[in-house]
């Protein structure tokens, strides 16, 4: 049976009501914003209040909105309660100048590489995690690739530059 | 009664299909001996006993095993002895994708193999990056060891990648012994940042 939108809602308003940004429905998941000053302490309210037992974390990924002035970089959670099946999305989002995000590594021990993949693309400084390195592309890189100001392509390469490539 | 199965029992002419034996190199004969140079019997029988090391990532590497299966059978070039320890092979075969973090470890497989030693980039991705034009993969795996032979294909067939061994057999067939302590050959690994 799974858990009712409307009794979450209410049970993290009462619990956190200024720091919840916004409420969302998409894709049949329920989705909230929250400030990165309480998000910690939802995640671990969601996982340790007996009515909501979110205790999985499904998913963690960065986003790069450069049109959001000072929310630019998010990082959203999906986690899953897999007794009652009811997911949850929620979404952080900081500044592009100081992208600090409290680490989830303490509540799920899953969290550790995904929060490295997360600083390895976008640059999202997890304070707290444990080996904050980068997980996935080389360590000699020096920029974060998948920041919307870095073209896909490799800018490094000379020999690509004719108008076959379209450079 | 007819045999169910027929057997080899009119064996056909095979001298005009082209079944090749490998020609004799120039030099005196006599009876009893053959005299010719060195470097030709060293080319002749490095050139038709490969060693191939498979650098296999991707689909490349699909098409490289239809090359060593009996369809089109690599064995037929003296290359049936697929060596998996770089010690002991001749031709390094890099097929598929390297990603910028797998540079280092077709470098540190080069550097294993022992001189003499040859490198083919089998397709696209090998040769130049091929589609991934993207921050994580190597622009063509000359960026980080000398290639001598780049076969083209997104996968090249088995043909194609039999005809880039071919090219390497006639590398090895008319290299000079002493290329190897050549000038030109140690500034070319020097500029990998080899020796």
């Amino acid at each position: 049976m799974p858990i009712h939108n409307d009794h979450i809602k209410e049970k993290l308003n009462a619990q956190f009501g200024d720091g919840i940004i916004s409420w969302d429905e998409s894709s049949d998941i329920l989705s909230l914003e929250v400030a990165p000053s309480i998000h910690l302490k939802l995640l671990t309210f969601l996982y340790d209040e007996p009515t909501l037992g979110f205790q999985f974390l499904t998913d963690l990924t960065g986003i790069h909105y450069p049109d959001q002035p000072a929310r630019e970089l998010g990082v959203v959670y999906h986690v899953h309660n897999l007794k009652e099946n009811t997911r949850l999305r929620i979404k952080v989002f900081v500044p592009i100048e100081k992208p600090d995000v409290f680490t989830t590594t303490g509540l799920f021990s899953g969290a550790n590489w995904m929060e490295r993949e997360t600083y390895d693309f976008f640059g999202i400084n997890f304070v707290g995690h444990p080996n904050l390195k980068r997980v996935l592309n080389v360590d000699e890189m020096d920029y974060h690739p998948l920041r919307k100001e870095y073209p896909l392509e490799d800018q490094t390469r000379i020999d690509k530059d004719d108008e076959m490539f379209g450079r | 009664m007819a045999r169910p199965v027929r057997f080899n029992l009119n064996p056909k002419d095979f001298t005009d299909r082209g079944i090749n034996q490998v020609e004799l190199p120039d030099g005196h004969m006599g009876e009893g001996f053959f005299a010719t140079s060195f470097d030709k019997v060293v080319g002749l029988a490095r050139k038709n006993s490969i060693w191939p090391l498979p650098f296999a990532t991707s689909c490349c590497g699909i098409e490289f095993m239809a090359t060593m299966g009996s369809h089109y059978d690599l064995a037929r070039f003296g290359s049936e002895r697929v060596g998996f320890s770089p010690r002991q092979c001749d031709l390094l075969m890099v097929m598929g994708t390297i990603a910028k973090k797998m540079g280092p470890v077709v470098r540190q497989v080069y550097l294993q193999m022992a001189e003499p030693r040859w490198v083919m980039a089998v397709g696209a991705c090998a040769s130049s990056g091929g589609i991934f034009d993207t921050y994580s993969v190597l622009q063509g795996i000359d960026q980080v060891v000398p290639v001598d032979v780049y076969v083209p294909g997104c996968p090249p067939r088995p043909e194609a990648i039999i005809d880039g061994v071919l090219k390497i057999q006639d590398l090895i067939h008319n290299e000079s012994l002493r290329r190897r302590n050549g000038e030109q050959y140690k500034h070319l690994l020097e500029t990998y940042g080899i020796q």
